[in-house]
């Protein structure tokens, strides 16, 4: 059942990220992301970790997306121009690809042999209270330091959004 | 029982009752807006215009269903039905009332309780804004872009108060299951007065409740927040160029919206299906006797020389009325209605508020609501939770 699942929500979340690239209107990119995220969020779920899933779709589906998809229907931005692409990207393109493939399954293989291996649902620190209290003590500084820099971003785009009133 | 079989039970009754209250809930609304404007509302189909939903759902299958030209079609179609989808899952972790058994299957009156309840609400109807904005896209037309950028904008910025006051009384229960939300506000101060949390201490939550009904209201887009379908400048907004029964998923999905917001507030603020005063001293006999009020009022109303066409509806009413009085003394169905019914009388009381403000208030002005959102109900939901954390902190 788990298997299942993890393999259809998998496989949607590398199709959503093939039409993230492929697709020309923006907004159907957008559209896709939001489904690649929708789809980690399942995984997430099935590895144990309910509240890192319900935060990635309220935070990332939810706000950011929302964002990004708000500003590209501001912009009214329409379809990009699709070129064929010149004939030395494709040439060079494909063994890079293979090339890169292999030597990324060989860093996971490497980091994780079989022993180590992911059980669906064995992660026990995904609950809310595990994730609290890990914020709140193993991780208090770098908690503290990304709040600091989120009010330092929120600050900076009241600076660059300020209008002098002349 | 098995586990598949059990869910599959309690979604269909589930189903079937939410089905039937988002219809009815139309009609209550015409009935009582009627009421306030001083009409009599629908009252040909049926008696007191009881069928007229039917009516209504029968005619909205039956009309043309018309795809404009120039339309985006894929996401055209696909907006309302996410709508829709999106506004029915939240109801999936609340609870409606306590464990019980049947046939010596024990259950939950909830279809799930998940470990993070209230943030899979919230995220859910983060996600919901969506069905607007795509909508409104997709229709390629001005008025509906207008109106769901002013929804996107709109909703963003009421989700805000809105998660703030949902934080304050999660500080209180310490929990963010929806049950235990419930079971921690189900003792009594001094035996009466109930430990919800509008009344409980540190910090009574009255201020958070009243924040997060006025949020709700921007976030189900309803008056006197609709800017997303103001008809006096958009035309219908972001629904302009729905028809059939695409327009009427927009319909139903505003209406499940506004259920799950009041039951929310329910289970968060009100103390979901817990009776305001113990089952020891009377609470148990109050269906009773509010049904039976309710049919002698329905039954004088219907012996009332002046209105003949209610004579022979108003005894139908008061019949029906008694019968429940009757039935609610029986133990046995008591027990097992009771929470139902203070669940479901506190969620009618919330969804009455909705109808009542749409007789009442006029609309926002744009800038009107968002300076409200951002400088007043952002600030004092902020400081509320931050009064509840220090006096949680201190006495907790």
């Amino acid at each position: 059942m788990d298997a299942i699942i993890f393999l259809i929500f998998a496989a949607a979340a590398v199709i959503f990220g093939i039409n993230v690239v492929l697709r020309t209107h923006p907004v159907s990119s957008a559209l896709a992301l939001i489904g690649v995220m929708a789809s980690l969020a399942v995984i997430y779920l099935l590895l144990g970790a309910p509240f890192l899933a319900a935060v990635q779709v309220l935070v990332y589906a939810g706000a950011i997306m929302v964002l990004f998809l708000f500003v590209i229907m501001l912009l009214n931005a329409g379809s990009e121009k699709k070129s064929r692409g010149a004939w030395m990207a494709r040439l060079a393109g494909v063994p890079l690809l293979v090339a890169l493939l292999t030597i990324l399954s060989f860093v996971i293989f490497r980091m994780y042999p079989r022993s180590v291996g992911v059980k669906f649902g064995s992660f026990a620190a995904g609950t809310v209270e595990r994730v609290g209290s890990a914020l709140f003590t193993t991780y208090l500084l770098p908690f503290e330091i990304t709040s600091l820099l989120v009010l330092i971003a929120i600050l900076g785009a009241v600076v660059l959004g300020y209008k002098e009133l002349d | 029982m098995n586990f598949f079989l059990l869910s599959a039970i309690k979604m269909a009754m589930v189903m079937g009752v939410l089905m039937l209250t988002l219809l009815y809930l139309q009609w209550a609304e015409r009935k009582v807006v009627a009421h306030i404007q001083v009409r009599l509302g629908p009252y040909r189909v049926g008696p007191h215009g009881l069928l007229q939903p039917i009516a209504d759902t029968l005619k909205l299958l039956l009309k043309e269903d018309l795809t404009p030209p120039g339309v985006n079609k894929g996401l055209y179609v696909f907006a309302p039905f996410l709508a829709i989808t999106l506004s029915l899952i939240s109801i999936v972790v609340i609870p409606f009332g306590p464990a019980i058994e049947v046939a010596g299957v024990q259950t939950w009156m909830q279809l799930t309780d998940l470990n993070v309840g209230v943030v899979f609400v919230l995220a859910i109807s983060s996600l919901a804004v969506y069905g607007i904005v795509l909508a409104g896209w997709a229709s390629n037309s001005k008025y509906p872009l207008l109106g769901s950028l002013r929804s996107a904008a709109q909703m963003i910025s009421y989700e805000l108060p809105l998660g703030l006051t949902i934080a304050a009384p999660l500080l209180m229960a310490n929990t963010l299951s929806l049950r235990e939300i419930v079971l921690s506000q189900s003792h009594y101060y001094w035996g009466w007065i109930p430990a919800w949390n509008v009344l409980h201490g540190p910090l009574p939550q009255v201020i958070a409740f009243v924040v997060f009904m006025i949020a709700a209201f921007a976030e189900t887009n309803r008056i006197p927040f609709d800017l997303p379908e103001a008809e006096t400048e958009l035309v219908a907004g972001f629904h302009t160029e729905y028809s059939s029964m695409k327009f009427a998923g927009f319909f139903m999905a505003e209406y499940a919206n506004m259920f799950t917001v009041c039951s929310m507030a329910t289970v968060l603020f009100l103390g979901g299906w817990l009776p305001p005063w113990p089952a020891e001293k009377g609470s148990v006999f109050f269906p009773s006797v509010m049904f039976a009020a309710a049919g002698l009022i329905a039954l004088r109303h219907g012996l009332y020389r002046a209105r003949p066409r209610d004579r022979r509806s108003f005894q139908v009413i008061a019949m029906v009325s008694f019968g429940l009085a009757a039935l609610f003394l029986i133990p046995a169905f008591a027990q097992f209605f009771s929470p139902l019914f203070w669940f479901g009388l506190k969620t009618g009381l919330l969804l009455f508020t909705f109808i009542w403000v749409r007789g009442t208030l006029p609309r926002f002005r744009y800038d009107q609501l968002m300076r409200f959102a951002w400088s007043f109900l952002f600030p004092v939901a902020a400081v509320n939770l931050m009064a509840t954390a220090l006096l949680v902190a201190i006495f907790g």
